[in-house]
C-alpha cells in the first residue's frame, strides 16, 4: 500500500484554502471569539485522515478544522457553524471548537486533553460493535502535560485498546514554550505507558502516512494504541490574533500601552536588579521565537507537497481551481445565510 | 480617589501586596505573557508559568499554602476548574475542618469567568454556585474596580482558599485576548462602570461576605453580582421610568452570602428578584429563595438566569444571558403579580 501523492494534496490544498476563507471571514468580524487553525499541521492530519474508514472514530480538540473538512464533512455547514448559524453543522450551538459530526463519529472538545479520554471510549465500543476499527485523538503537545490525557494512554495501554494518540508538537502551549514546561522526552513517555511510540516530521505528509499506516495496522489487528509523534510549526500560533504574533506583525501599535507599565514594573522595587534583567530578557526572547516561528513557515507541508506531484501543471491547475471553487461555493453559500437572518 | 480600569485595579493591589510580602507567588498557565509587569517586577521565581496542568498546579498551591507560601493560582477560565476540581473540593476546602481548625490554605485562585463574547458554552460559564456550594472555601465576584482591587486585597489577606472571579467583560485584556484579537469590529455589551471607574487613593481590603446596595427600592430587590449588577441597574432606572420602584443589591461575594443585607431589603419590599448569570438550578438564585423563606419572610419570587447551555452564536447567547429586557419583563410581572 502506497500513498496516492495527488489526493493527499488535494486534502491538504483543501484544507488550507479551506481555512484562508475562514480567516477571511474572522477578521470581517463574522466569527466571534477565538478561532484555531490548522494552518501548518495539513500533512499530519491528511497523513492520518487518509486511513480512516467508516466505523473509525475521531476525538477532536479545539482545532478540528482540518479533520472534518478532510473526513468529508459538508464545507458550507462548517462554515455556518463558525458563522453561528442555525443551518449550522450544529445548529450554531457549538462554534468551530464544539463541533460534532455523529454519522462519521467525530466529536470536539474545546478542553485541552480532552481528546484522549474520547479516543478510548470510541475505541471500547469499537471492541464491543465494531471489530477492526478504531479511535484516532488529535492534540498538540501541550496536552500531554494534561493529566487525563496520560492516565487515557495507559488505559488504552492496558486494555489493548485500538487508539491512535496523534500528537502534533509546534513547540508551543497556547503562548509559552513547551520545552519550558515539559520534562522528559515525549515518546518515552508514551512507551513508559504501555503505547508504541514513533515520531516523524509533521510536514511531510509522505513520512506521517506511512507512520500513519503502521498504526492502523496495529491497532486494527487487536496490537493497541500507538503514540504518533508529529512535528509541526503553525505560522498563526495558537489562534488567530494571536497576542505574541499581534506584537510581532505590529509592534508598535501593540506595544504603544505596554511598553510604559512593563519598563516602570521592571525598573521599580520588585525582587534582584539580575532577576527582574532575567525576566526582561525572557519576554524578549519570547518576541524573538515568535518571530522564528513567522520565518520558518518556509517549511510549508502544503508547498512541499506540492513539489511532490508527478501530474502535470495544468492538471494541477484544474485541481486547484476545482477546490478553490468547491470552497467558495461554500463561503457563498453561508453568506446568503447570513443575509437572509439578517 | 483616583481613576483606574478593573484589570488594573487587580494589578495594582498584586503588586503592592507582592512588594510587601515575599510570600505571595503568582503561578498558572502563560502568566509570564499575561501577567508580563508582574513577571517583569517579580522574576520567574514569584511569577512562574505552569504546564497545562491544572490538577497538577492546583494541587500544588493548596500544600504550598499549607508549607508558608501564599500562592495566587490563575486558570484561563473558571469553566476549566472542572478538569482540577478534586484540589479545591476535596482539598483546598476540607483542610481547616479535617485538622480540626489548626492548619489553614491561605490560596487565591483567580479566574475568569462569565459570557458575552461569543467564545461558546465550554468558555463562559459562570460556575460560582457550584463553587460558593461547598463548605470551607469564599467565593467572590466583584462588579467595579474598587470591588476588585479592595476584594483582591481581602483574598490576599485571607487564612483560606478563595475563588476570585473575574468577569470577561470586566476585565479588558481578556476580550482583548480571547474574543478580538487584534479585530476592531465586533461589539460587547460592556459596562461602562465596570470596567473603570474610581477606585481609593490607598487600597483598604472590602470584607468578604459583605453585599453592597447600589440602589434602593420600595417595590422590589433585585439581588445579583458580577456584570449582572450593571443590567439590573439599568433595568431600574427603566422600571423607574414606568413607576416601578426597584432596589439593587451586588452581592460581591457568593460565599459566605451576605444573608442579613438580603433578608432585610426583601423584608421591607415583599419582592426578591434574583438575576444571576450562573445556571438557574441548584444554585444561587434558588439559595437566595431559600434565605429568605428560612427567615420566616414573606415574599413573592421570580429569576432571571441562564436557563440551558449557552449558545455559541451571539443572537441566541445574548438571548441565554440575563439581559435588560428579560430583567424589565420579570421584574413587572413581579410586581402585577
Amino acid at each position: 500500500m502506497m500513498p496516492n501523492a495527488e489526493a493527499l494534496y488535494r486534502q491538504m490544498y483543501k484544507s488550507r484554502c479551506f481555512e484562508e476563507a475562514v480567516t477571511q471571514l474572522w477578521n470581517d468580524g463574522h466569527i466571534s471569539a477565538e478561532m484555531h487553525l490548522n494552518k501548518g499541521e495539513e500533512a499530519i492530519v491528511a497523513g492520518v485522515l487518509d486511513h480512516v474508514t467508516d466505523g473509525d472514530a475521531l476525538a477532536l480538540e479545539h482545532r478540528g478544522t482540518a479533520p472534518m473538512v478532510m473526513r468529508g464533512v459538508d464545507l458550507a455547514a462548517l462554515i455556518k457553524e463558525f458563522m453561528g448559524l442555525e443551518d449550522g453543522l450544529c445548529r450554531g450551538m457549538g462554534g468551530h471548537m464544539h463541533l460534532f459530526s455523529q454519522e462519521h463519529l467525530a466529536a470536539s472538545s474545546g478542553i485541552v486533553g480532552a481528546a484522549g479520554p474520547a479516543a478510548c471510549g470510541f475505541a471500547f465500543a469499537a471492541q464491543h460493535l465494531r471489530p477492526d476499527k478504531v479511535a484516532v485523538a488529535f492534540f498538540g503537545e501541550g496536552a500531554m502535560n494534561q493529566g487525563m490525557l496520560l492516565e487515557s494512554i495507559n488505559l488504552a495501554g492496558a486494555w489493548s485498546l485500538p487508539v491512535i494518540f496523534v500528537c502534533k508538537d509546534n513547540g508551543m502551549a497556547i503562548t509559552t514554550r513547551s520545552a519550558d514546561v515539559t520534562a522528559g522526552d515525549l515518546c518515552m513517555r508514551a512507551e513508559g505507558l504501555g503505547a508504541h511510540a514513533v515520531s516523524v516530521d509533521g510536514t511531510d505528509v509522505d513520512a506521517v502516512w506511512h507512520a500513519a499506516r503502521d498504526a492502523f495496522l496495529r491497532a486494527r489487528e487487536g496490537n493497541g494504541p500507538t503514540f504518533l509523534h508529529a512535528t509541526c510549526v503553525r505560522p498563526e500560533g495558537h489562534f488567530l490574533g494571536d497576542p505574541l504574533l499581534r506584537i510581532v506583525r505590529k509592534p508598535v501599535h501593540e506595544l504603544k500601552s505596554k511598553v510604559a507599565p512593563l519598563m516602570k514594573a521592571a525598573t521599580t522595587r520588585g525582587s534582584s536588579l539580575s532577576e527582574r534583567a532575567a525576566s526582561l530578557g525572557s519576554i524578549v526572547g519570547m518576541l524573538g521565537r515568535a518571530q522564528k516561528i513567522q520565518k520558518q513557515a518556509a517549511s510549508d507541508p502544503v508547498d512541499r507537497q506540492r513539489q511532490r506531484l508527478s501530474i502535470s501543471d495544468v492538471e494541477r491547475d484544474e485541481l486547484e481551481l476545482a477546490v478553490d471553487d468547491e470552497v467558495q461555493r461554500a463561503v457563498a453559500d453561508a453568506m446568503s445565510s447570513l443575509e437572509a437572518r439578517s | 480617589m483616583k481613576t483606574m480600569t478593573f484589570a488594573g485595579a487587580i494589578e495594582d493591589v498584586l503588586m503592592k501586596a507582592m512588594s510587601e510580602d515575599s510570600r505571595i507567588v503568582v503561578f498558572g498557565e502563560d502568566v509570564h505573557a499575561i501577567r508580563m509587569n508582574l513577571y517583569a517586577k517579580f522574576g520567574e521565581m514569584r511569577v512562574r508559568t505552569t504546564p497545562i496542568s491544572e490538577s497538577a498546579f492546583l494541587g500544588a498551591a493548596v500544600t504550598a499554602a499549607m508549607a508558608g507560601l501564599r500562592p495566587v493560582v490563575e486558570l484561563y477560565m473558571v469553566d476549566f476548574v472542572a478538569v482540577a476540581a478534586d484540589a479545591l473540593v476535596n482539598h483546598a476546602a476540607k483542610l481547616e475542618a479535617f485538622s480540626g481548625g489548626r492548619w489553614k490554605a491561605p490560596m487565591v485562585v483567580r479566574m475568569g469567568c462569565g459570557g458575552g463574547d461569543g467564545d461558546g458554552g465550554q468558555h463562559e460559564q459562570s460556575l460560582w454556585g457550584w463553587l460558593g456550594q461547598i463548605p470551607g472555601m469564599k467565593v467572590v465576584v466583584p462588579s467595579n474596580p474598587a470591588d476588585a482591587g479592595g476584594l483582591m486585597l481581602s483574598a490576599l489577606e485571607d487564612e483560606g482558599p478563595v475563588i476570585f472571579l473575574e468577569h470577561k467583560l470586566l476585565a479588558d485584556y481578556w476580550i482583548d485576548y480571547l474574543a478580538d484579537g487584534g479585530r476592531t469590529n465586533l461589539d460587547y455589551d460592556i459596562p461602562e462602570a465596570g470596567i473603570r471607574g474610581q477606585v481609593p487613593r490607598a487600597w483598604e481590603p472590602i470584607p468578604i461576605g459583605e453585599a453592597k446596595t447600589l440602589r434602593e427600592g420600595e417595590d422590589l430587590t433585585m439581588v445579583t453580582v458580577g456584570v449582572s449588577v450593571h443590567r439590573c441597574l439599568e433595568a431600574a432606572e427603566q422600571l423607574g421610568n414606568a413607576g416601578i420602584r426597584a432596589g439593587v443589591i451586588d452581592l460581591r461575594s457568593i460565599s459566605p452570602l451576605d444573608t442579613d443585607a438580603v433578608c432585610t431589603a426583601v423584608a421591607k419590599t415583599g419582592r426578591l428578584l434574583a438575576v444571576d448569570e450562573d445556571y438557574r438550578h441548584f444554585g444561587l438564585s434558588g439559595e437566595l429563595a431559600a434565605v429568605v423563606l428560612e427567615a420566616g419572610i414573606p415574599a413573592k419570587f421570580a429569576r432571571v438566569c441562564v436557563e440551558d447551555t449557552i449558545p455559541f452564536d451571539r443572537r441566541r447567547e445574548a438571548q441565554a444571558l440575563p439581559n435588560v429586557p428579560r430583567i424589565v419583563e420579570a421584574a413587572t410581572m413581579l410586581v402585577a403579580a
